[in-house]
């Protein structure tokens, strides 16, 4: 069992009042709240550490280095990683923009991404394609927001350069048997590359790259108690050289000449320019202070807000979720019946209650709902069974209101 | 009446309601139902105001030197704040129109409809009114 009341404790931002009320924080999937484990490490980093890294000859500089290092390797190991394999991003959406401008096709190839996908896992495989005279193909969904895996596997061929995917739903929270859905595309074509988008899965499921076979797997530090600006690229050992450079600079190489340069091997090629330090050290004590927690049991606690949550919306006739069933993160995505979710968040947000309203950049999600937006609430380790009774009170509230 | 009067008169509205912000916005739903519609005709997509989540439509006609609105959105709040704009700028000059700061907004409690972060658009929408005066006063 999880401490909350503990738990909450870490965390100061949620002792702060919304419009006099106690401050519900359900915007997890957009972003976390950050313990002070995390706060602290960006002053002490700044009060005692601050040097650039990989270059001074001095004392405070091999000190910042060996901690970035050392959080290559905490956040390295946390997804089963090796350190080589890992390459510190800004975010999510640069790790994927690193693999797609990497990565260059002969014409005709094919880019298979869901309709479940983010704009930030569509976007650059969009620009890929323009310029290699690719095309993308999309592996449907069901009603209920799961893929259509017998489709899947009707999509990939000899064609198929790229399945880039992602492990949890941004909008639903479903989760997509990825191991599985991996295994299938390496007997279909063992040379296709397989990119996990693994941004809403981090914070709340064990990952293991090894185990899940993937090529790429990326993520945010942001959406998993870390800060902002911080993100992975795991790469595998094996494809490592097939990712081509698209950005570079200063802290990559071993010799430059104007005709000819040697980059340095493994991930610092991929890291040109000062990174950004105390963002990557702070992200290892985020990583830290869920290993102190126990990822296994979050992901325990979360599904049970998350069965509370879906169990109490079910009282309200005007409501309808979207994949409403249990095989998801902590997320729950609904409309309320006649009213538009910008009204209904409006009102929440008036009762202290943080969702987030519109269409999670996920507009192809939408066009198969046929709908502009919906209200989604997102929970993580700090979220509580009371906290979930305010939201519902709030919402009935809200639905008076606008009817 | 003048803009600044009409400014005046619904602060003096919505002070009646002073910290009882649920009443605020149930009047407020009540005056997006009296929005002064917009014809299906105009509906069209150059009428959308950009940046709001829900959807605005909106336009403007110059009737005997005077600016005219009509508008509508998908969602009953935004609509709300749409008619309370349209009850202040309607039948005023474009000029007036172009050099009104529209301080009520502020003084009713509203102005967190201003701020860049939230996605309805008010900030669009009073853009539009007034781009749209500019328009006519050429």
């Amino acid at each position: 069992m999880l401490d909350i009341k503990a738990i909450r404790t870490h965390f100061p931002i949620l002792q702060k009042t919304v419009n006099n009320n106690p401050l519900v924080y359900f915007d997890n999937g957009a972003t976390t709240q950050k313990p002070l484990a995390v706060i602290n490490a960006i002053t002490e980093y700044y009060t005692k550490q601050n040097a650039n890294i990989h270059r001074g000859v001095h004392a405070l500089s091999r000190e910042a280095t060996e901690l970035f290092e050392e959080a290559r390797k905490t956040v390295a190991h946390f997804i089963n990683a090796e350190e080589s394999e890992l390459i510190f991003t800004s975010g999510t959406t640069h790790s994927i923009n690193l693999i797609a401008n990497g990565l260059s096709f002969e014409k005709d190839s094919e880019i298979l991404l869901t309709q479940l996908e983010h704009h930030s896992n569509i976007l650059p495989w969009q620009l890929n394609a323009q310029k290699n005279n690719a095309k993308l193909k999309v592996v449907p969904i069901h009603e209920d927001g799961t893929l259509q895996l017998e489709n899947l596997k009707n999509l990939v061929s000899k064609k198929t350069k790229v399945v880039s995917i992602t492990h949890v739903s941004n909008t639903l929270g479903v989760i997509n048997p990825i191991k599985e859905i991996i295994s299938e595309i390496r007997k279909l074509n063992s040379n296709t590359l397989i990119v996990i988008d693994g941004a809403q899965s981090v914070p709340h499921l064990k990952i293991d790259v090894k185990d899940l076979d993937c090529d790429f797997f990326v993520f945010s530090g942001h959406k998993m108690y870390g800060p902002t600006g911080t993100g992975v690229l795991y790469v595998k050992k094996n494809v490592f050289n097939q990712l081509q450079l698209s950005a570079s600079g200063g802290g990559t190489i071993k010799t430059v000449s104007f005709e000819k340069t040697e980059y340095v091997d493994g991930p610092l090629k991929f890291e040109p320019g000062t990174p950004n330090i105390e963002g990557v050290i702070a992200l290892s004590a985020a990583v830290k202070y869920i290993d102190s927690i126990g990822i296994e049991k979050i992901a325990q606690y979360e599904h049970e807000l998350l069965g509370y949550a879906q169990s109490k919306l079910a009282e309200i006739p005007e409501v309808e979720v979207y994949a409403n069933h249990l095989n998801k993160a902590a997320v729950i995505s609904f409309n309320v019946k006649n009213q538009h979710p910008f009204d209904v968040g409006t009102l929440l947000d008036k009762y202290g209650v943080a969702v987030r309203t519109g269409h999670h950049c996920t507009q192809p999600l939408m066009n198969y709902y046929n709908i502009s937006g919906t209200i989604r609430a997102s929970f993580a380790m700090y979220n509580t069974f009371e906290e979930i009774d305010v939201f519902i009170l709030g919402l009935k509230k809200a639905i008076k209101m606008l009817s | 009446m003048k803009i600044s009067e009409i400014e005046n008169e619904i602060v003096e509205e919505f002070s009646l309601f002073g910290d009882d912000w649920e009443s605020k916005y149930e009047h407020l739903i009540d005056l997006g139902k009296s929005l002064p519609l917009i014809d299906e005709k105009y509906k069209i997509e150059e009428n959308i105001i950009k940046g709001c989540q829900s959807r605005v439509w909106m336009h403007s006609e110059l009737k005997d030197g005077k600016v005219y609105f009509t508008a509508d959105s998908d969602a009953i709040i935004t609509k709300g704040m749409v008619a309370l704009m349209i009850r202040v700028l309607n039948g005023q000059t474009a000029k007036d129109i172009i050099e009104t700061k529209l301080e009520f907004i502020n003084k009713i409690g509203l102005k967190e409809h201003l701020s860049p972060t939230r996605a309805n658009g008010l900030v669009s929408m009073i853009n539009r009114m007034k781009m749209d005066s500019v328009k006519f006063s050429r």
